[in-house]
């Protein structure tokens, strides 16, 4: 591994392809991080990422096959919009983790804040931890493995994709809720407007075990329950006219 | 937006670093809030300087001379000696006299002046620009204490005032700082108005300061106080409540504002942002954790 000369600093990029890129956050800024992470020069896979204090947006806009490991808490925005590449955090993320996450992998090992992966259209947002309100709200496509509970207001309107979470749920789970399938495996505080339980079939587990295995964790599929849409609110109905 | 930073000492010996930690977290919440601060620390040797009673009066024109106001404060306490200190830009008027004498003398010496701090253990300031430059300006760096709550403002729901600043300080030792605004507030100000209560500002966050006074002056603790401020305020809020013998957070049922705690074994410290938290000693090994909405902690 190499560390960037903090004397007379360089372009990250401009590191070896073979080498491991080390950024040091109390060293370099976030926009210089990001920036050489999205020169279209750069050819290292491996970025190893230091100091990040909580500090926002790091990593955001990846469009590439690399592997960038964080090492501490970072703030809000981590890894959004990312594709194709992986991204690991040792502690927390604040708000926004992973915001609009089109293909790759996020993983955090502490707890994210809330609307972690919101409008996320591909890839998967794991969370070891707890994540707070809003978790998955208005997901695209994404597959989010949370390992702790989710706060209230979780997968709301959310239209395509799963959500495994092996906690529990707050209030208001799935509200307005489309065609994403949510697998909890603890207790749902409440479940929001049109989203119901659902019967678990061969289909959905053989689905489940493989976001668990994706993920790491070690539960058993049979323990979960799954919820998604009644359906009733894809039309407008006469008996609702009233209401305008 | 708005940034909001507190910090309470539970290991003595840290009570020294109480204002550099104070002022490095405040530091980090600058872009929260750009346009001006306020700080509430509690019991710093240096700005209580053994007084009995410190009232902070916002700004430093005075309708006397320093000395002068002094003289007179004295006179009036029949000789319960009284100081008027400009510090940054806030005035501290310290005195050997009770705090309510203090506040009758003031309101009649002095009564343009607005009170923005009270109390035994508490002094207040407050100032318009960059929060580190109102910080240093009132040397929280160099102060030490039990605990001390700084906000960096972005108005919203009023204008760019150092009496818009927080924290809002409205009984003895009691000091509000607030993230978020409340959308009912002129109704529940109307209400408190009613029923004798004053104002300083237009300010949201004074009434839910005021209300929490209110409350806890019939008797409520300050947990029931907030539980019930959750029922009569309509609105978004972090709210991060000090008094002389401890410190409350609360968010709103809905949690749209941001809240960070964490706790060891030395200090237990809230800010908006983790980043805030990041350089405090022992971050590490720390219990960090966002309040759970509509729940009011208390330490």
């Amino acid at each position: 591994m190499s560390t960037l000369p903090t004397a007379a600093p360089r372009h990250p990029a401009e590191a070896d392809a073979a080498e491991h890129v080390s950024v040091d956050l109390a060293e370099q800024s976030v926009r210089e991080l990001n920036a050489a992470l999205h020169d279209p020069a750069a050819t290292a896979t491996r970025w190893t990422v230091t100091h990040p204090r909580g500090l926002h947006s790091i990593a955001v806009g990846v469009d590439r096959e690399v592997r960038v490991d964080v090492e501490g808490h970072v703030g809000y925005y981590f890894g959004g919009m990312n594709k194709h590449a992986t991204l690991t955090v040792s502690g927390s993320a604040g708000q926004g983790l992973a915001e609009n996450i089109m293909s790759g992998r996020v993983h955090v090992h502490g707890d994210a804040s809330q609307s972690a992966a919101a409008t996320g259209r591909g890839g998967l947002v794991v969370i070891d931890g707890n994540a707070s309100a809003r978790c998955g709200i208005s997901m695209k496509g994404v597959d989010i493995v949370v390992g702790g509970s989710v706060g209230h207001m979780s997968a709301f309107m959310a239209q395509a994709g799963r959500m495994v979470v092996c906690g529990d749920a707050g209030e208001s789970l799935g509200d307005s809720i489309y065609e994403a399938r949510l697998y909890v495996k603890g207790s749902v505080a409440s479940l929001g407007t049109d989203c119901v339980e659902k019967q678990m079939r061969d289909e959905h587990r053989r689905e489940l075990a493989g976001l668990l295995q994706a993920a790491g964790r070690t539960e058993s599929p049979e323990e979960f329950r799954r919820y998604g849409s009644a359906r009733r609110l894809y039309h407008f109905t006469a008996d609702n006219s009233k209401a305008y | 937006m708005c940034g909001i930073a507190a910090l309470q000492i539970k290991n003595p010996e840290m009570g020294p670093q109480l204002g550099t930690l104070l002022h490095s977290m405040t530091c980090d919440l600058i872009e929260r809030g750009p346009d001006s601060a306020g700080l509430a620390v509690y019991d710093d040797p240096q700005t209580m300087q053994g007084a009995a009673s410190l009232v902070s009066l916002l700004g430093i024109d005075l309708p006397l001379p320093a000395a002068e106001l002094a003289d007179r404060l004295t006179e009036r306490l029949e000789g319960a000696e009284t100081t008027v200190e400009a510090v940054g830009h806030t005035t501290l008027v310290r005195s050997q006299a009770s705090t309510d004498a203090l506040l009758q003398a003031l309101e009649e010496l002095a009564p343009e002046a607005s009170v923005i701090g009270q109390g035994s253990h508490v002094a207040v300031m407050k100032g318009v620009g960059n929060p580190r430059e109102v910080a240093s300006a009132h040397g929280l760096e160099a102060m030490s204490g039990t605990r001390g709550v700084t906000h960096t403002r972005m108005a919203t729901e009023s204008a760019v005032t150092a009496a818009g600043s927080h924290p809002y300080s409205v009984a003895d030792d009691l000091c509000l700082v607030h993230n978020g605004s409340f959308s009912n507030h002129l109704t529940v100000r109307d209400e408190l108005e009613r029923h004798g209560v004053r104002f300083g500002s237009d300010n949201d966050s004074e009434v839910a300061a005021r209300y929490v006074a209110s409350q806890l002056e019939e008797g409520a603790d300050l947990e029931t106080a907030l539980l019930r401020l959750g029922e009569v305020f309509d609105g978004f809020y972090t709210l991060v409540v000090t008094t002389r013998d401890g410190m409350a957070v609360v968010r709103d049922p809905i949690a749209c504002k941001p809240c960070v705690v964490a706790e060891t074994d030395d200090w237990v410290a809230v800010a908006s942002e983790f980043r805030a938290l990041s350089e405090l000693p022992g971050i590490e090994s720390a219990r960090v954790f966002e309040p759970e909405p509509g729940r009011v902690y208390t330490w």
